[in-house]
């Protein structure tokens, strides 16, 4: 009977491959793409792989110089914004976010359960509810094409998950190691920074990827809150390839690989944190 | 995930305040933040739903009562979109559960390449919502585009295809891209919770004479239920505030056949400036979300869990 085991492997094994062309072709496709000059991605029959291999696209994007249209110039503006507001995010949430989750896990004041459940309820609410008055204010502030309106209303997503992520995290610390650093007289704010902070490195480090991915990826407060070709994060550049008159099809190709490289070299390194994350998260979609 | 009270020894009182004011030290900058970024925007577009706001220098707000929403509910748009959201989110979300279920037993099988198929599964799930959908616009591109190729090499069609002006298509392609953006994350949770099944369960069900067929559905599908239901909740509140990947494929296009909800509420706040219906029609979004967030942590929270 060994052979049917061996027809199932390979049965198995067939059946992977649909699943690897779906998440490979668009990708590879994208990639090709965007090493192609605008002449041969519009060629028929569709040459899958450039003849011509052109770094042009990249270049414009990277190094612009005063020939280019006003779009792909900015975008290396737009990566740094990206770079400069997802890490602040990052920075902020993990802060603040962890010391709330521990009060929330470890110190029973009273209100523990509720402030939880208010806080994983709040992480529902879509950004559409919320954008109309933060609009009206940041604009009578005139805070539009600030980064620091981003970096503020994106905590409005990302600090409820920071909570929520830790709180998982800080629950699997035993707790026999805070009582005996208590009976140490060691006080509260003690055991945070000297006993739990320091093994919790890995949950700090796997929720600092989940935040900087979703601060990354947001497009909506974005695309309100700057206008400013100077102002905008990766998100919104990508979508302003897409012009009133003309699209700039290999630009926004070049563009889209280099917005998705960090995430995904990101996800990749971190791998064996993303499904526990998912799973303790169960946030970004 | 219940907050453990009763491990910690009872204390002395001043201690015990101690800790109180500790917490409440610790926790005050995120509910500031929280109160400031959450809670008073939610309250207050909920009260702008109830005015006529008008965008612009020097317009005036009028109390309009619930006009906002009679109106809304009278529009023939409004009950389109609300039937178009519904449609893009039962059906992606159900085909995501469907193909994630799959995958997930697929790799759980253990077949050649398995280790990297899971890894494999993070690529889509990290390009960004946008880029996945530029991709995917251009996958779609009558001109030039990759599906358009595909097929005709393949002898499937004779000439390109505008595909996303075809009305009754755009929706679909949509979903497409959002599920190739949205299933691993399915699949990568169901396939963890699948590996912690006991496996005796399945052996002794086999020993019995049901086949896989009968050991997937009847042993390994309902004790994943928390799982599935869990995934199912998060990707059922995020397809149904659909909006970026709409933006950069359709913009709502053609003719508005994939306008949603979010959408539509974009457009009465920004482009229209009508924010009292935009402010009516969030809160309406919010609503939806409450009521799954209801469910999500009844679930979460089931009594033999605390």
């Amino acid at each position: 009977m060994h052979y049917r085991k061996f027809i199932r492997k390979v049965l198995m094994f067939l059946l992977t491959l649909p699943v690897f062309f779906f998440i490979f072709f668009p990708v590879l496709w994208l990639f090709s793409a965007s090493l192609s000059t605008q002449v041969e991605l519009f060629s028929v029959p569709i040459h899958w792989i450039p003849q011509h291999i052109t770094f042009q696209n990249y270049a414009d994007i990277i190094f612009p110089d005063q020939a280019v249209s006003s779009v792909p110039r900015t975008y290396a503006i737009a990566l740094l914004n990206s770079i400069k507001i997802a890490s602040s995010v990052t920075v902020i949430c993990l802060i603040i976010g962890s010391f709330a989750a521990y009060a929330l896990t470890r110190i029973p004041f009273g209100f523990n359960r509720t402030i939880q459940l208010g806080i994983l309820a709040t992480r529902m609410i879509p950004e559409v509810s919320l954008i109309l008055p933060l609009f009206i204010i940041a604009s009578s502030l005139q805070l539009i094409n600030k980064p620091i309106v981003l970096i503020i209303t994106y905590m409005s997503f990302a600090l409820p998950y920071t909570i929520w992520l830790m709180a998982a995290y800080f629950q699997t610390v035993p707790i026999e190691l805070e009582d005996a650093a208590r009976l140490d007289g060691c006080s509260r704010l003690g055991i945070l920074f000297r006993v739990v902070m320091p093994i919790s490195v890995p949950g700090l480090i796997s929720t600092a990827m989940f935040v900087f991915l979703l601060a990354w990826d947001e497009f909506f407060f974005a695309l309100i809150f700057t206008s400013t070709l100077a102002a905008k994060t990766v998100p919104v550049a990508i979508a302003e390839f897409i012009g009133r008159y003309v699209v700039n099809v290999n630009g926004m190709m070049a563009g889209g690989i280099l917005a998705a490289v960090p995430p995904v070299i990101i996800a990749l390194i971190f791998q064996r944190y993303i499904v526990s994350g998912m799973t303790a998260g169960a946030v970004k979609g | 995930m219940a907050v453990n009270t009763k491990s910690l020894p009872k204390r002395q009182l001043t201690l015990r305040q101690q800790d109180a004011r500790t917490a409440w030290l610790l926790l005050i900058p995120s509910l500031v933040v929280i109160l400031g970024v959450t809670l008073w925007p939610v309250i207050s577009t909920f009260i702008l739903s109830f005015f006529n706001a008008p965008t612009g220098i020097n317009q005036v707000r009028t109390f309009v009562g619930l006009e906002n929403y009679t109106d809304m509910l009278r529009d023939q748009t409004f009950w389109d979109t609300i039937g178009r959201t519904l449609y893009f989110t039962v059906v992606s979300v159900g085909l995501e559960l469907a193909i994630g279920l799959a995958v997930a037993q697929l790799i759980h099988s253990h077949p050649w390449g398995w280790q990297f198929l899971r890894i494999s599964l993070i690529v889509p799930w990290a390009v960004p919502t946008i880029v996945n959908g530029a991709m995917w616009r251009w996958i779609y591109s009558a001109d030039f585009g990759a599906l358009n190729g595909l097929l005709m090499q393949l002898g499937l069609i004779n000439h390109y295809i505008p595909w996303l002006s075809l009305p009754n298509m755009a929706m679909n392609l949509v979903i497409i891209a959002d599920i190739w953006h949205t299933m691993p994350f399915v699949a990568l949770v169901l396939q963890a919770a699948l590996a912690t099944l006991p496996e005796d369960l399945d052996e002794a069900a086999a020993v019995d004479g049901a086949n896989a067929w009968q050991r997937f559905w009847r042993i390994r599908v309902p004790l994943l239920r928390p799982a599935i239901l869990v995934a199912l909740i998060v990707r059922t509140v995020d397809a149904f505030r659909v909006f970026d990947i709409v933006y950069i494929i359709t913009a709502a296009g053609p003719a508005y056949k994939t306008l949603t909800i979010t959408y539509l509420t974009y457009l009465n706040s920004f482009t229209f400036g009508k924010q009292g219906t935009g402010a009516a029609l969030s809160f309406l979004i919010s609503l939806f979300t409450i009521i799954m967030a209801f469910v999500y942590i009844r679930i979460l929270y089931r009594p033999e869990d605390s």
